[in-house]
């Protein structure tokens, strides 16, 4: 908690000084601000509002049709499979992982951090080459897969196991800086006063990093939604059954579909958008709450 | 209960319920009628949403049975691959032979011999490649030696991946050797010269067509004659299709995967699938979606649809598919000599 309080003051003096030194002239503000509105708005205004407009250019009875088809269906519902999935499973482990490296010292322990990183670090193609070296039919695991009939590759297994990898760290990278912030006194405290491990982790360490971990969620479940490149190679691009929703509008603007296309498109748009205000309004709530914090240590201090 | 931990269960319950809503949906608790998975190449999307229909139909009348078939597209060679690597195909629908070869030789889900066992090569529909250009033709574009000149982008796919830009890059090369009496190095210039003429390589034939009519990049797209046909039929005013003086035949092929329907017991309702691209229907089916059909019926009814061309085949130029592509395609082949030159 010291640290984030700490920023904030830093920030409210560099904002006071900012006020006495601003003394550009009014054309050069002027150009800088029109330079940066102009760039957002060319670069990220105007293709939203182009995937809006392609998308109701015929009007909204089109625009329903395209989420009438049954392959459209199936691939939200692919998609909505595999982030339900794979987002409990890494806040599962992304708690567990940050709380294992935040509170407690053991060997490897940069190892597991390392490791925890590199799905980032990994271009999505090559996570999604990896499953098919693993779980292909002349991968590692292929033949004997084969032999008991289960599917992995080509198949909504691998689709969940890719979306999984890639948003991995989400969770995980959120918490462990906010854990380890925020020490281990408390946890020491809890603990000192009669309470065992299960009960010190509920109400003690994941309170306190409540909003770290929804924040975590909503990253890793537009990043699940929204994956394209590990996803496609793992597909096999079977429609209606092994087509996610990002893969479904390719499909459909290959077909020059492009109304459907943009009306699928608008709808990861419009959980981008929503995502942002998510964010938005879990920031502004981790902030009340380190003025919360602030305000009753100082009254503390008084 | 602290409003904390709620806040974490609620948010918990909520991927519960988009489980819960993804199974609980009828179409994956029901009992699975048959489906039939045909991975295809990359322009038959529309001919294999027709054909689907048409023989879900007929089978039903047949035998009662209700049948699904699932398609899959992309890039021929990336298809097999995906066969190769698992993906589980009863029946392949691929741009080339050599690409089922590769299924038959690299997996062996299929017999080597797998070309013999249907008619005309196993392939029942026939195509060929022409060439389209923007309107009124601005780079006075009319044969093979046009696509040559500085100055002139070309708009084909990779010959690694796809099967249409393998196609296009033999009949240019055929058509070379034969203005050349036979000179490969004359055939071997002429490739290296037109394929500097070529700004992007996409990796499938609907990926190139993309590309030349939304992108809007190139003067002239080498491309099957049934995607060129499908693009004017959409936009009639505003491109020209241009037939060169020589093409070459092209057979895309189909096949059964042998151990993928033994283990689905498919085999029956996929050799029918198969056979009735063969049937007056099937033939009829190819040729509306601008195939060549080989039922002389159905050639007589769209003879207007497709324009005379001398054709010559792979066997007679290049000696069948295995030799072109050992020689042209595999790894540091002619194709790869020449295009990294550029």
């Amino acid at each position: 908690m010291t640290s984030q309080s700490s920023t904030i003051s830093i920030q409210m003096q560099s904002r006071s000084i900012s006020r006495r030194v601003r003394t550009e002239p009014f054309f050069v503000k002027m150009m800088l601000i029109i330079l940066a509105l102009g760039f957002l708005g060319l670069f990220i205004f105007l293709p939203v509002v182009v995937v809006f407009t392609s998308a109701l250019q015929k009007g909204w009875q089109f625009y329903i049709s395209a989420f009438r088809e049954p392959e459209a269906l199936a691939a939200i519902r692919l998609t909505l499979l595999a982030a339900g999935i794979a987002v409990p499973l890494n806040l599962i482990f992304g708690l567990a992982a940050s709380w294992a490296i935040a509170k407690f010292e053991f060997k490897g322990k940069n190892l597991l951090i390392t490791l925890i990183d590199l799905p980032f670090s990994v271009s999505p193609v090559v996570s999604g080459i990896i499953y098919v070296l693993i779980f292909g039919l002349h991968g590692w695991l292929g033949p004997w897969l084969y032999e008991h009939n289960i599917q992995i590759i080509f198949a909504v297994p691998g689709i969940v196991l890719a979306t999984i990898f890639v948003t991995f760290p989400f969770i995980a990278r959120e918490l462990i800086p906010l854990m380890q912030a925020q020490g281990t006194e408390e946890e020491e405290a809890a603990i000192s006063l009669g309470a065992n491990g299960w009960q010190t982790f509920w109400r003690v360490t994941l309170p306190n990093v409540k909003w770290g971990v929804i924040y975590g969620v909503i990253l890793c479940n537009a990043r699940a939604m929204g994956e394209f490149g590990a996803v496609s190679v793992v597909s096999g691009h079977i429609r209606g059954l092994t087509n996610t929703l990002t893969l479904h509008v390719e499909i459909l603007y290959n077909e020059y579909n492009t109304i459907a296309a943009f009306s699928l498109a608008s709808l990861l748009t419009l959980l981008a958008l929503v995502t942002l205000a998510a964010k938005s309004i879990v920031g502004w709530k981790t902030r009340q709450h380190i003025k919360n914090a602030e305000k009753i240590s100082e009254e503390k201090a008084s | 209960m602290t409003p904390q931990t709620k806040c974490i269960k609620s948010l918990f319950s909520f991927f519960v319920f988009c489980l819960a809503f993804t199974f609980s949906y009828p179409a994956l608790a029901q009992k699975k009628p048959t489906t039939l998975l045909n991975v295809s190449y990359d322009p038959t999307r529309e001919l294999y949403q027709d054909f689907n229909a048409a023989f879900a139909k007929y089978w039903k009348e047949k035998t009662g049975e209700s049948v699904t078939i699932n398609q899959s597209h992309g890039g021929s060679s990336k298809q097999a691959r995906a066969v190769i690597d698992g993906l589980q195909a009863d029946v392949v629908t691929l741009a080339l032979a050599y690409d089922i070869d590769a299924i038959a030789e690299q997996a062996k889900l299929l017999p080597p011999d797998w070309q013999k066992r249907l008619p005309h090569n196993s392939a029942p529909y026939t195509s060929t490649l022409a060439f389209l250009v923007r309107k009124n033709n601005p780079k006075k574009i009319k044969d093979w030696d046009d696509l040559i000149k500085p100055g002139v982008s070309i708009i084909t796919p990779n010959p690694k991946t796809s099967g249409v830009a393998r196609w296009n890059y033999l009949a240019g090369w055929g058509y070379a050797l034969k203005n050349n009496n036979g000179d490969e190095q004359k055939a071997k210039e002429f490739i290296t010269k037109l394929f500097k003429n070529v700004p992007v390589l996409d990796s499938g034939a609907r990926g190139a067509t993309t590309t030349f009519v939304e992108r809007g990049i190139g003067d002239v797209l080498i491309n099957w004659e049934n995607e060129l046909l499908l693009i004017k039929k959409l936009n009639p005013e505003n491109y020209e299709i241009i037939v060169p003086s020589l093409s070459i035949l092209a057979e895309p092929t189909v096949a059964l995967i042998d151990k993928v329907v033994d283990k689905h017991h498919t085999r029956t309702v996929a050799q029918a699938y198969l056979e009735y691209l063969y049937s007056e229907e099937g033939q009829e089916i190819a040729a509306r979606n601008f195939y060549r059909a080989h039922s002389p019926a159905i050639v007589a009814k769209y003879a207007a649809q497709f324009p005379q061309i001398n054709l010559f085949t792979i066997d007679d130029v290049f000696g069948g598919w295995q030799k072109a592509q050992k020689i042209h395609f595999s790894d540091g082949g002619v194709f790869d000599q020449i295009y990294l030159q550029k």
